[in-house]
């Protein structure tokens, strides 16, 4: 099968790489490029793990086509903490238990970004509608809005 | 956080220094920045991928299997039937001798559950895998079915598991697990009021966000390394030691990460037939299952049937309570047989109570074979007898906490499976809720002690 050239951002480095059409964007992060923060939990879009921000906007990455990326900048949570040090979200997910086994959490953190990069400082009822995509079958829903509620304060403190 | 330590006082010497106090959980960094570890996160160069071809039917006898289609398909390295399984036939819990031996790893002549694996593919891409799993043709011969617990106690029920020989669990004891305290019949007859209710439950999947699976790398030594979201590792490594007459030396497990467990992954389903496949192929090899499979194919939490019968006097106190309960392990064992056991230690409740007869059964069914989740065989138990206490209390017009008081169990009393009654603190419990919950109780009860004789 003739492969098809394919190049991007992913936080912040160019990428460039053959795919076969049809790959998935979830597919190419992971078995090409080696990017294996966005998860596969349902390949159907149901799910949410696999969320990731492509120019600006939340995506799955499991529906999106890696040929129809080409020229995006992509966001995925391994290229949140710069130089060390974690993103407020990240912090915030860490200071409010946010994570339980852990498999949601790369998409959790990109849905709320992508709320809080439009949204700086969410209603509760604005954090729960922008999880509402990404399921976490711990149910650990609560720490979440509230480090997604935490994140956002602290965002709007260091702004002030 | 509040913390109370007005219970126990007098029996704590500590100043709990450590609980209430937050401590920041050791995998929580690897989580936050996509750096941990899970299986799945594993890729090798050349990895093959193993797809199932699987039962269309509940029950049916197996005439041929033919894959020559299948394995002139691009991309298919191997096709694996039962044959090619060294220790074919197996059972989880062997390992703590609870046999017989009753599920194929790959079917064998028959299947006895809609979803079990018959054949394995491997190819070069998940995509090939599906392919020609799709051109694998299998004859069979549809034979009648039984889904429903009674009925598959009935003399003349389709038999669900030859290895078994009837459809239900042969313990120790019998056709059931069994508890007998005091005398059931002799405390019914003096009760002021029987009430007998029945309470039954559907399965229910754990449908964790990562989906079951391993990878196999092998080491180029004829030793294998695979990654795994067990719950239970060292059931794997062994029950795939037996499976693939393989000395565990040979196999080199690791695991701990787990994608959200509760209980559904603690059967040996994939890592065998993964890792017997990177033996054939010396390729490393991914077995992963579809969100679909997750749902219909990964054992569930089992359907139960629990019937109570209870003799309750005026004053609040249980006199005699006779429970039989049923277990559907669907087509094979797995953990079922001690999931029911443990609904016979169990169904008593935290009450005292002292005329007790328990019967637990565990049922073979042409359903989807069930296992572990979180607190099963007692579980569906507890919500049986917590809406049996609420009906009795009602029965006799008495508060239901204050009638959960009366029949708590405290330390020192005898419990129906002869363990005495240690460290309870259901009343301590009880009255700390009655606080939180705004759910007044007479004085009297918030007098009494689990623990102070004649409080």
């Amino acid at each position: 099968m003739a492969k098809i050239p394919v190049q991007f951002t992913l936080n912040g480095s160019e990428k460039a790489e053959f795919i076969d059409s049809g790959t998935t964007l979830l597919q190419a992060l992971r078995d090409k490029i080696g990017d294996t923060s966005p998860k596969g939990g349902c390949h159907q879009g149901t799910c949410g793990a696999c969320s990731v921000i492509i120019d600006g906007e939340l995506r799955l990455s499991c529906l999106t086509l890696a040929e129809t990326c080409n020229g995006a900048t992509i966001t995925t949570t391994s290229g949140l903490a710069e130089g060390g040090v974690l993103h407020p979200l990240q912090r915030a997910f860490l200071d409010t238990f946010a994570t339980q086994c852990g498999f949601c959490t790369p998409g959790m953190i990109m849905a709320a970004k992508a709320l809080l990069d439009h949204t700086p400082n969410p209603s509760r009822d604005e954090v729960v509608e922008a999880l509402s995509g990404n399921i976490c079958r711990c149910t650990g829903y609560e720490p979440i809005i509230q480090a997604v509620l935490t994140a956002a304060r602290a965002n709007s403190q260091n702004a002030a | 956080m509040e913390l109370r330590k007005n219970y126990f006082a007098d029996l704590r010497k500590d100043d709990l220094h450590e609980i209430g106090q937050p401590r920041p959980r050791s995998d929580s960094p690897g989580h936050v920045t996509g750096k941990t570890a899970f299986f799945a996160d594993r890729n090798f160069p050349g990895m093959l991928h193993l797809k199932m071809v699987r039962s269309p039917h509940h029950h049916a006898r197996i005439r041929s299997i033919d894959t020559s289609e299948a394995e002139k398909h691009p991309g298919v390295v191997k096709i694996l039937t039962a044959k090619d399984v060294p220790h074919n036939v197996y059972t989880i819990l062997i390992l703590i001798q609870i046999g017989p031996e009753d599920e194929t790893v790959l079917a064998d002549g028959k299947v006895r559950w809609k979803g079990e694996a018959v054949v394995a593919v491997l190819a070069e891409t998940e995509r090939a895998a599906q392919e020609a799993a799709a051109k694998v043709k299998v004859d069979y011969e549809v034979l009648p079915a039984v889904f429903d617990m009674e009925e598959a106690l009935k003399p003349d029920a389709p038999l669900v598991n030859e290895y078994h020989g009837q459809n239900y669990y042969l313990y120790d004891s019998g056709e059931c697990r069994k508890v007998r305290f005091g005398d059931v019949e002799a405390g019914f007859a003096g009760a002021d009021h029987i009430l007998e209710q029945s309470y039954q439950s559907s399965p229910i999947e754990h449908a964790p966000t990562e989906t079951t699976g391993c990878v196999v790398a092998p080491e180029g030594n004829d030793r294998f390394t695979c990654y795994t979201n067990t719950q239970a590792m060292f059931f794997t490594l062994d029950n795939t030691s037996i499976i693939l007459q393989m000395p565990g030396s040979k196999l080199h497990f690791v695991g701990g990460t787990v994608g959200g467990g509760f209980g559904g992954k603690v059967d040996v389903i994939v890592e065998p037939i993964a890792i017997l496949g990177a033996k054939l192929t010396g390729r490393p090899v991914c077995f992963i299952y579809s969100r679909e499979e997750e749902m219909q194919i990964s054992s569930p939490r089992a359907a139960e049937k629990v019937v109570i019968k209870d003799g309750v006097m005026k004053d609040g106190r249980i006199v005699a309570r006779k429970v039989t309960g049923y277990t559907d392990a669907g087509a094979y064992s797995r953990h079922s047989p001690y999931g029911a056991q443990k609904g016979a230690g169990h169904y008593p409740g935290p009450y005292t109570i002292p005329n007790v007869w328990i019967d637990t059964y565990c049922v073979y069914t042409n359903r989807t074979p069930s296992s572990a989740m979180r607190g099963f065989g007692v579980t569906i138990g507890d919500f049986a007898l917590e809406v049996q206490m609420d009906k009795l209390a009602r029965l006799i017009g008495m508060d239901p906490l204050e009638f959960r008081f009366i029949n708590a169990y405290r330390d020192g009393d005898m419990k129906a499976h002869r363990q005495p009654t240690e460290g309870a603190a259901l009343i301590e419990c009880m009255q700390e809720a009655s606080r939180a919950a705004n759910w007044p109780v007479a004085e009297k009860y918030l007098a009494m002690s689990s623990y102070v004789k004649g409080a």
